[in-house]
């Protein structure tokens, strides 16, 4: 609660998935027939209005009367790639701080505004952006959206409170990363071995040293520079009246002052030519780990590209007849648990290039990582040689379909997608397209993809086990 | 800068929750669904009274009930429930089973049908069940390496001794040594109808859900009758449990104490109470310890209704420096809440957010599937919620101040705390008589 750094679990999608779902105004469903014999995947319709202020900030609406529930968010377009260098943690140290009251809301009253109105509340921060946001019972709309506003105009920062949530923040990394067996496994330890340069190979929590260097300086430098109306989208989704809470956002929002975003510097990397691999010891963990990255295309300027990738992990390790499960647990027993997702920290529609479908797996005691890793080879050559088997990828695309059915469900959920998807993508529409651009990958973009998964353009590190089991 | 006033609330709406149809089929199964046509998909859950089942025994069960049958291996059985978008899982603790899952809408025949297969069939084959009890055990292998799972097997050994409740992780050599035979015998005992809920939410009407889970498991066999849990032993306080973790940088503090059931009429002031002590952000104790001090990343306080019995569990981690403070500012707030009363803000504020997140948590599928189906376990029914929110409306601060005063008592509670003993010991026994 109030503030969190998120990392992956290894499920697909988490906590990011789009979009919509049928709602009384604007009806039905879209139906996506893969093949006669399966059941038809719907896509949900829902309406999606964008509009930019006079100050920069841009607004995405998506009503739904449905249930008496509205979720409001703030994305800014600023995440871990962008703090600087010597000031590793504070894109999400300054996350924290933006809880800490501002202009009209003293400390702790942003919280108690919130669930004093009946709501939840979080803030995240994400490679390529962070996010704040609020689901309440529709009465508190307005409520939230003075709230967003009034921190976006600034955040009240102190001594006091800044030394408060650097131990907090500390806290929190050493319940997540420093006190269990396989903390920060693989999102923190495998970017370093795949990139080269500060923004994509740092660590994202950040050093002690460095979270305890940050000064009031340093956070009005970055509020100044990245926290613009124009660098930051407001998405609201839920049981609320278009007209009505648009004059509710010029009344808040509109006084903020017009900054225009930061020229965005570009943090591309060449692709790897030669694999490289780490390894490293953790005390408390008492079975082996790998995980291993490939460059995958990049998820905004080519999503065409990008979105059999998603397929292709799916299909290697969701469920227990997908590829790998069944051969590296099932048969071979080579591995004890395994996942596959898109970006390091399993958000495949939130995140920039580069970025890289991740294959992590946990082995049994005494386990080979390079006999499991020629085994995945093994495996990735037999789809890009023999292609899908009959069904295959139907079943597949089939369990996508209710992964974003699902994600639609959730009115939090449909208020981030919307949002990150504006903010990344530059149209909130791109959200509420994925099903369909999904459902038409086909099982020769699948193997195209798999075909690129070889070792020489592969980053994977080890976890060679210290803890007894 | 003009001084800007937060707005207002606009007026609330009513609480209303879509309509629980209910049908109990011939061999004992009781069939819960409700409509709602957000998004077309169906969410299924299975509960089935499991108490008293041998912890080692029910745990490798539930991962190899989705295993195979006569007819299907566990990869054409996971291959069907994919095409239909769907998957399924099988969970259990000290009271039920639970069997979850989802699905496109149109594939929930296809779901119910793969629940009937398995709960009248399911083959442990060999092959599978070594696979999954050495998965099994790797697993809880790991957990012992993480602190918040051994100062829990801790806490519920100190809460519950030999009940059932005492012991929800198995051993991993017991696990490893589990046997087809075994888990057929387990299977053949317990996997009846009789006490079972199937819940189905989901776009479709609840006639037709109600139809389609006696279609499918009207012809589940109805032998056997589950077996009702003994109510947790009364709880004895004692000194500070400490549990030794060399080189822990942080210690996981745990304080508990007994609370009132679900269906207490008292119930509505206990949550409200929780929530004004730690059960929410804008809480006594996220103000103190973390807000103010930096001692911890998340405190919390949580009420944990069991068949059995429920409590209430007061968690921190924190830095090893700072244990025994982080702990007696704790017990302070406890204080606090026991000889004091919360100020008429702090009553409503709890009362809200209580309120508000009624509609939250029944905002979506599967948050009414996962409630309906919890409820049940408890001879509840969802429409509970609405009475719920009644009496959450009514409670004083008399109220809240009257359960605390048993609730919060530091003289009432059990505290276990885990971490680096060569480091914490000392402060602590300057505090309080901690155990050998």
């Amino acid at each position: 609660m109030g503030a969190t750094l998120t990392c992956p679990r290894g499920v697909w999608l988490r906590g990011v998935a789009p979009r919509g779902r049928r709602s009384g105004r604007d009806a039905g469903y879209g139906s996506l027939v893969i093949t006669p014999e399966q059941v038809d995947i719907p896509a949900t319709a829902f309406p999606v209005e964008q509009f930019r202020l006079p100050n920069g900030l841009r607004v995405v609406l998506s009503p739904d009367r449905g249930v008496p529930v509205v979720g409001v968010a703030v994305v800014y377009d600023v995440g871990i790639r962008l703090e600087p260098q010597g000031r590793s943690g504070f894109a999400h140290l300054f996350e924290h701080m933006m809880f800490q009251g501002s202009a009209n809301v003293a400390k702790l009253e942003h919280m108690s505004y919130v669930q004093g109105s009946g709501g939840t509340l979080n803030g995240s921060t994400h490679l390529d952006y962070t996010d704040y946001y609020e689901m309440l019972p529709s009465n508190a709309l307005e409520r939230a959206l003075f709230l967003e506003a009034d921190r976006m105009r600034g955040p009240a920062i102190t001594e006091e409170n800044l030394a408060n949530q650097i131990d907090v923040v500390k806290e929190e990394i050493r319940v997540n990363v420093l006190n269990r067996p396989y903390g920060g496994f693989p999102w923190l330890k495998l970017p370093p071995v795949m990139f080269d340069t500060f923004p994509n190979n740092h660590d994202g929590y950040g050093s002690f040293e460095d979270l305890e260097a940050a000064t009031l300086e340093d956070a009005q430098t970055f509020f100044d520079t990245y926290y613009a109306a124009g660098n930051a989208v407001l998405s609201v989704a839920g049981d609320f009246d278009v007209a009505e809470a648009t004059a509710m956002i010029e009344r808040h929002f509109g006084d903020v002052p017009a900054r225009e975003a930061p020229v965005h510097p570009g943090i591309g990397e060449p692709d790897l030519t030669a694999e490289r691999r780490a390894s490293y010891t953790d005390p408390r963990a008492p079975l082996p780990a790998i995980a291993a990255a490939w460059r995958v295309p990049d998820p905004v300027r080519d999503l065409g590209g990008y979105l059999p990738y998603v397929v292709l992990a799916e299909l290697l390790t969701d469920g227990d007849a997908s590829r790998l499960v069944e051969r590296l647990i099932q048969r071979d027993r080579s591995a004890t648990s395994l996942s596959g997702y898109l970006g390091f920290m399993g958000e495949p529609f939130a995140v920039r290039d580069p970025t890289a479908l991740v294959l992590q797996a946990h082995l049994p005691p005494g386990g080979d990582v390079d006999r499991l890793l020629a085994t995945v080879d093994e495996e990735v050559a037999r789809i890009a040689s023999d292609g899908l088997a009959e069904g295959e990828l139907a079943r597949v695309k089939a369990r996508i379909a209710l992964h974003l059915l699902h994600e639609d469900d959730s009115v939090i959920n449909r208020v981030l997608r919307l949002a990150t998807s504006a903010a990344l993508h530059g149209d909130a529409r791109v959200a509420r397209e994925l099903p369909r651009r999904l459902g038409e990958v086909t099982a020769e973009q699948v193997v195209e993809a798999a075909s690129r998964l070889v070792p020489h353009r592969r980053a994977a590190i080890e976890v060679i086990a210290g803890g007894a089991a | 800068m003009p001084v800007l006033t937060v707005p207002d609330l606009a007026p609330d709406t009513e609480f209303t929750l879509p309509g629980c149809h209910e049908r109990t089929l011939a061999n004992g199964l009781t069939v819960l669904a409700i409509h709602r046509p957000s998004v077309p998909l169906a969410e299924v859950r299975l509960r089935i009274p499991f108490a008293y089942a041998d912890v080692a025994e029910s745990s490798v069960l539930a991962q190899t009930l989705l295993s195979g049958t006569a007819d299907k291996t566990v990869v054409q059985i996971a291959a069907e429930l994919q095409s239909v978008g769907g998957a399924l899982s099988a969970s259990v603790d000290a009271d039920r089973m639970l069997i979850a899952g989802n699905s496109l809408v149109d594939g929930l025949p296809k779901v119910l049908a793969t629940i009937a297969e398995v709960v009248d069939g399911a083959a442990y084959p060999e092959d599978q069940v070594e696979s999954e009890r050495n998965r099994l055990a790797d697993r809880i292998n790991v957990a012992r390496q993480q602190p918040a799972h051994l100062v829990q097997v801790a806490l519920l050994e100190r809460l519950y001794g030999d009940h059932p409740y005492g012991t929800q992780t198995p051993e991993p050599d017991a696990v490893s040594q589990m046997t087809p035979d075994r888990l057929r015998a387990l299977h053949a005992d317990r996997l009846h109808p009789a006490g079972a809920t199937l819940v189905i939410v989901g776009d479709l009407s609840a006639e037709a859900a109600l139809d389609a889970g006696e279609a499918a498991l009207g012809g589940w066999n109805g032998a056997g009758s589950p077996r009702e849990i003994a109510p947790v032993p009364a709880l004895r306080t004692g000194p500070l449990v400490l549990v030794d973790r060399p080189a822990s940088v942080q210690s996981s503090l745990r304080i508990a104490v007994t609370a009132l059931p679900r269906t207490d009429p008292d119930n509505a002031a206990q949550q409200l109470a929780n929530l004004i002590y730690g059960g929410y952000f804008s809480s006594r104790l996220v103000a103190n310890i973390r807000e103010d001090k930096g001692y911890t990343y998340s405190p919390r306080s949580v009420v944990d209704h069991g068949l059995a019995g429920s409590s209430l569990v007061i968690s921190a981690d924190v830095a090893t420096e700072v244990t025994a403070a982080a702990l007696w500012e704790t017990w302070y707030e406890m204080g606090r809440m026991a000889v004091g009363e919360p100020t008429k803000e702090e009553l409503e504020q709890a009362r809200r957010y209580a309120l508000g997140t009624l509609r939250l948590g029944t905002a979506t599928q599967s948050g009414l599937a996962s409630l309906t189906s919890g409820f049940a376990g408890f001879g509840l029914r969802l429409d509970w919620l609405l009475e719920h929110a009644g009496r959450l409306a009514e409670v004083t601060v008399d109220d809240v101040a009257r359960v605390s005063a048993r609730l919060f008592a530091p003289s009432n509670a059990v505290t276990v705390v885990l971490g680096d003993s060569g480091e914490i010991r000392k402060p602590l026994e300057a505090l309080t008589a901690v155990g050998a």
